[in-house]
């Protein structure tokens, strides 16, 4: 068959298998073979989330609350600029202790939806009294400035981290992320993923009254 | 009593649809004339019961009624009616309502409008239909009851988040779903010519509005998602590559490649196997998707509440529906015989290139969005893909598919020479060149800015060059006209959404070359960007209905004529003690002035000004694009006689 006729010429009941595409005896099986890929790559893929499932039952798989090496740990040590345009002085890990009361250290960035939404409760916890120490995470200073300008700063000091060096010290999974720093400066807790209501009344209130 | 009322017409609603799945396929495998009559009613059935479910859930919500638990959680009586009702679908219950409302509302329609089709393939795609309903109903009750009870009843509602009351929140939601669902029809429109064996012209002209329904809803659906973001998130963002987005971005790009193959099969009876596999991965794409967003395997703001075993639910009715489906495309798709023979340059080549390149755009799409979740689960290893990543991988593969597109629709069909392409379509080049020449003379070195605008102009001078080809607008200028009334709507559709892709692409480049300020302004002064000077005139406090708030105003002026007045708004709502900024936008067309209102200090206040170059054309271009696929959809070709005699046809032919 070459490159014939209409609908009509091209003879529609051609028997299976004597398709252009197949014309040899190799290729069907090779056919065949392809054919079943999409099943093969679905089954991988259901067998991956069905792990994934069942490690959110059993804490192993955990988007959210994701246990970081670093806990009990110091916090590293850095030192970051502050943002241009805030009276906000800028952020090192000196400045973790000596506060004579736990802290937060919420990385955010301006492109990130999430961070809008946790937004609130961290006004509502910086209006309580607790120090936020925020770091800009890869993002452009006048972006973070903006996102700040718009909704507020609740953060008593901040760092900007546009080249995203100190998050890789400090093993940041995305943005946002809460880290919570005892009076020693050690690292307690970790929160990937926007504070809610229920995170704040079910594992925030209580560790900042633990650490108090 | 309403409540149970909608608790008990979803469990009919489930019956019914068992019963049609049993009589559909049974019917058509035993060609029992009198069986397969009865999956029209029983389409019927499904949508009348699953529809007055819909209708009790949106009367509690309306009447408030806090003794069911899902009101109670997410309405509230201060709430405006509008957001009341539109909260039914806001939340993971009333959303999988929604849902099987419209994948029953597209089971009436293949039962009402299609009497041409042949009446096995009719049964068949019913009982796909009615399979996919009784497990999204088997979900519902099971794990997800939107009608639960609770008392003592709740004083009132807990859902009064202003971020959340928003026209664009209220209609995203119901056009994302028929787009998703719409897919649905063609999945089952594949699997029942998997069943049958045969793929033909008949096939591909039904396939063809449905695919062509679901993207252009899909597409109105992302369009009106990313404008939110636009106007509420406050910064010109519009796409975040979250992987919600992506969820909805991959059936869009399978449902893309499909409506351009399936034309193929239409019209050249080729690329039957491929067409079908883009049918099952359309709807397995979607399906993903709802996975993704309500099982908890990731974080998103878009995530609904997490549950476990509704994750489990979900996986169960991925497997049987994609697993499935490629178990059976596996088993039985070698049975369906190309006979379309075709030169690699012609319109379907072209449309083979699209194709591939539209399934490389959604595996990268795919790969960055599931990496860091299997990273996470394999390797250990938490990682995130971001925006950087998508870019450039999406890129490269961007420019030849808008190339190809602004060639193919110009290529006769089976074999096309390079030559009279070239000779139509030159000065659309040519535009392309200059677009992309001016916008480096004008604005420096930006590349990106300037690749878009040469893709724009491209894309927009080939539709044109096109229209103008096929009405002899040049060579025969007198009876253009006439033949410009007698063009098919298809050919005005597709040129249309191609011109809309093309206005979309120039409004991201516009969007590339955006500028801002921040300016510390006292009543009296101004501040200039992008040659208009901004005034701040005053700044009062005004008394909503449930907020007070502080706006500025603010005066723009091009020389001495005022362009226009900004009042962005700062609102505090005492209840929930929650403060919310809303954006001023003032659109000229070519550019938005954009304007938020920050802190206020030493007597004046900070303000947020954006000069967002071609901005509206983003979502103008969807708008386009979806209009292109409603135009192509009133084709009359598409609706009338014509299926029906090559739908006999094939009968004979079998």
């Amino acid at each position: 068959m070459s490159t014939v006729g209409d609908r009509g010429a091209a003879a529609p009941d051609t028997a299976p298998g004597a398709a252009p595409e197949a014309p040899s005896g190799a290729a069907p099986s090779r056919r065949r073979l392809l054919l079943l890929a999409p099943f093969a790559a679905a089954v991988a893929a259901g067998a991956g989330f069905y792990a994934m499932l069942r490690g959110l039952g059993s804490g192993s798989y955990d988007p959210k609350g994701v246990p970081s090496a670093l806990i009990g740990q110091p916090a590293p040590d850095f030192t970051l600029p502050p943002l241009e345009g805030t009276d906000r002085p800028g952020l090192a890990a000196t400045d973790l202790r000596g506060q004579g009361r736990p802290v937060l250290v919420n990385f955010f960035a301006s492109w990130c939806v999430p961070c809008l939404i946790e937004h609130p409760q961290l006004t509502r916890l910086a209006r309580e009294g607790v120090p936020i120490f925020g770091v800009a995470y890869k993002d452009k200073p006048a972006d973070s400035l903006a996102f700040l300008q718009r909704h507020g700063t609740p953060y008593a000091r901040l760092g900007v981290d546009q080249p995203g060096r100190v998050a890789i010290d400090w093993g940041l999974y995305g943005v946002p992320e809460t880290y919570l720093i005892d009076r020693q400066g050690i690292i307690r807790w970790r929160w990937a993923g926007p504070l809610t209501e229920d995170t704040l009344s079910q594992e925030l209130q209580p560790l900042l009254r633990r650490y108090a | 009593m309403i409540p149970e009322l909608g608790h008990f017409a979803l469990a009919l609603a489930l019956a019914l649809s068992l019963a049609q799945v049993g009589l559909g396929l049974w019917g058509a495998q035993r060609a029992e004339a009198r069986l397969m009559a009865a999956t029209g009613p029983l389409a019927a059935g499904i949508l009348i019961a699953v529809g007055a479910a819909f209708a009790c859930l949106v009367w509690a919500y309306v009447a408030n009624d806090t003794t069911v638990a899902n009101v109670v959680q997410n309405s509230h009586s201060a709430k405006p009616l509008l957001y009341k009702i539109s909260g039914t679908w806001g939340n993971h219950e009333g959303s999988m309502v929604l849902w099987v409302l419209i994948l029953a509302l597209c089971g009436g329609a293949v039962a009402g409008f299609g009497g041409n089709l042949p009446s096995a393939l009719q049964a068949r795609v019913l009982a796909v239909l009615a399979l996919i309903a009784a497990g999204f109903l088997g979900f519902i009750l099971a794990t997800s009851n939107p009608f639960d009870r609770v008392w003592p009843p709740a004083p009132d509602g807990q859902g009064l988040n202003p971020v959340l009351q928003d026209p664009g929140l209220a209609f995203h939601p119901p056009l994302l779903y028929l787009g998703y669902v719409g897919f649905a029809v063609t999945y089952a429109f594949a699997v029942a010519a998997l069943i049958e064996g045969r793929v033909d012209a008949a096939w591909g002209r039904w396939v063809r509005p449905w695919a062509l329904a679901a993207w252009s809803f899909l597409t109105l659906g992302i369009a009106l998602g990313s404008w939110w973001a636009y106007y509420e998130l406050g910064w010109g963002g519009y796409w975040f590559w979250d992987p919600v987005e992506n969820a909805s971005l991959l059936p869009w790009l399978a449902g893309c490649a499909l409506l351009h193959s399936a034309v193929v099969v239409e019209k050249r009876e080729a690329l039957k196997t491929w067409t079908v596999f883009l049918a099952l991965l359309a709807f397995g794409m979607s399906l993903l998707g709802t996975f993704l967003v309500r099982s908890g395997v990731l974080t998103s703001v878009h995530a609904f509440a997490n549950d476990p075993a509704r994750g489990i639910f979900i996986l169960g009715l991925l497997a049987a529906f994609i697993g499935g489906g490629f178990l059976l495309f596996a088993w039985r798709a070698a049975a369906l015989t190309p006979t379309g023979i075709f030169a690699p340059l012609s319109r379907e080549g072209a449309l083979v290139l699209n194709n591939l390149l539209l399934c490389s755009i959604a595996a990268v799409v795919l790969a960055g969005t599931l990496y860091p979740m299997f990273a996470d689960l394999i390797l250990k290893e938490k990682i995130s893909v971001g925006p950087p990543f998508f870019d450039t991988a999406t890129l490269p593969l961007a420019v030849p598919l808008i190339g190809a597109m602004g060639l193919g629709p110009v290529m006769p069909w089976k074999r096309a020479r390079f030559w009279p392409v070239l000779q139509r379509l030159w000065w659309a080049a040519l535009a392309g060149l200059a677009g992309f020449l001016a916008c480096l003379a004008l604005e420096g070195q930006r590349l990106g800015p300037a690749l878009g605008a040469c893709a724009g102009l491209w894309l927009i001078a080939a539709a044109l060059a096109d229209l103008a080809d096929r009405t002899a607008l040049f060579s025969r200028p007198r009876a253009a006209w006439s033949r410009a009334r007698g063009l098919p709507r298809a050919a005005w559709g597709g040129a249309l959404a191609h011109a809309g892709l093309g206005v979309t692409i120039l409004g991201l480049a516009g969007m590339g070359l955006a500028t801002d300020r921040l300016a510390l302004l006292k009543p009296g002064e101004s501040v200039v960007l992008a040659g208009l000077d901004y005034r701040l005139t005053g700044i009062t406090t005004v008394q909503g209905p449930n907020w007070t708030a502080r706006r500025a105003r603010v005066e723009v002026r091009d020389g001495d004529r005022l362009v226009a007045v900004l009042e962005p708004d700062k609102r505090s709502f005492p209840v929930g003690r929650m403060t919310t900024s809303e954006a001023a936008i003032h659109t000229t067309g070519l550019a938005d002035l954009y304007a938020v209102l920050g802190e206020e200090r030493e007597g004046g206040a900070v303000l947020r000004l954006h000069h967002n170059p071609l901005a509206p054309w983003i979502w103008i271009g969807g708008a386009i694009m979806a209009l292109g696929g409603g135009l192509s959809l009133s084709d009359r070709r598409m609706r009338v006689s014509a299926p029906a005699a090559r739908a006999a046809g094939a009968g004979a032919r079998a």
